[in-house]
């Protein structure tokens, strides 16, 4: 499956097991997705959040 | 579980559950606006597993949550030390544990002090932070003089709460043990990049797997215990004398500890968080 980035056009994969909250990337520009809806006309991307000063585990 | 980005790890944690049967569901942290007074348990249940990347969304989560009667795991009090390396330390050393030493001073001068006492080289670290981000060793005084100048333009308050560390001399790896429920169920060595002296596999480190002695295994759920914490990451340091409790992480990574181990650490974080249900 595959969804058009909104950034350069691209192809961006998506895995057949995706699930809602999955981040995916463009390898044409690299911008990451986060899946946010798996409708009937297939997976739905939102730019996923940018790494903050209190990303960590 | 509650996440705000779908790392492999909850990924893992997702698949784990389904193998057990255990019905876990998954909210998306960012998308929640949540009071105290509403029926949280009702829709959430009982128990939750706080998996927030973001370390202030994760601890003011489970404040609310643990607020509307709710079990987190990890507690908000464990969160609030872990994710805060002095509040760590302290922890760590009250508990009577071997770790590096440190000092905290609150101006750029005092800094400066506490380095001389110390003695060079020094690790500035900042006190909520992650991954290695801003984690700085120092080894002569005009390089600690302008990186505390470009920390105090940092503008953010917390940064001028200066944390410094003896550097230790060690190999170029740390100890990772993943501890579940008072259980060691993984340990790994984590292997500087070439080019880089920090471990973190954030910023490109190597894990292999690693057989520790009970001593060492002993210490990491001493350390797991002195924080409260129930599914954490403890990271180990090998100084020339003796092994020190460097960081315990609440919301563990295990990626790196499960594949070049084998072990499947999110089965067993489900498998814990199941018994805990139980109770």
């Amino acid at each position: 499956m595959k969804v058009k980035c909104p950034e350069c056009g691209g192809d961006v994969p998506i895995p057949d097991d995706v699930v809602i909250g999955e981040i995916v990337s463009c390898p044409d520009c690299g911008q990451e997705y986060e899946v946010y809806e798996l409708s009937s006309e297939g997976p739905r991307i939102k730019p996923a959040e940018v790494a903050a000063e209190d990303w960590g585990e | 579980m509650f996440y705000d980005r779908l790392r492999w790890e909850e990924k893992e944690l997702m698949k784990a559950a389904e193998k057990e049967g255990f019905k876990l569901k998954v909210a998306d942290t960012k998308s929640l606006h949540l009071n105290p007074s509403q029926r949280l348990n009702e829709e959430f249940g009982s128990l939750a597993l706080q998996r927030c990347i973001s370390h202030y969304r994760g601890l003011y989560l489970s404040a609310l949550l643990e607020t509307a009667g709710l079990r987190v795991i990890n507690s908000f009090k464990t969160t609030h030390i872990c994710g805060d390396k002095l509040l760590t330390s302290l922890t760590l050393f009250k508990a009577g544990l071997p770790i590096p030493r440190f000092a905290v001073a609150f101006t750029s001068e005092a800094a400066i002090k506490a380095i001389e006492k110390l003695g060079l080289p020094v690790v500035f670290k900042p006190v909520v932070g992650s991954h290695g981000r801003f984690v700085s060793m120092v080894n002569d005084m005009s390089l600690a003089r302008s990186l505390l100048e470009h920390i105090e333009a940092l503008g953010n308050g917390l940064h001028r709460v200066h944390y410094i560390q003896e550097y230790i001399d060690k190999p170029s790896r740390d100890i990772r043990v993943v501890v579940v429920g008072g259980e060691v169920v993984a340990s790994i060595y984590r292997y500087a990049p070439d080019g880089e002296w920090r471990t973190n596999v954030a910023v490109g480190g190597r894990a292999e797997p690693c057989k520790l002695p009970p001593e060492v295994e002993e210490l990491a759920l001493r350390a797991a215990e002195a924080v409260g914490g129930e599914v954490v990451g403890v990271d180990l340091m090998e100084s020339k004398e003796e092994v020190l409790v460097n960081e315990v992480n609440p919301t563990v990574e295990f990626k790196g500890a499960s594949l070049s181990t084998g072990i499947d650490v999110a089965l067993k974080v489900i498998k814990y968080v199941k018994e805990v249900a139980k109770k």
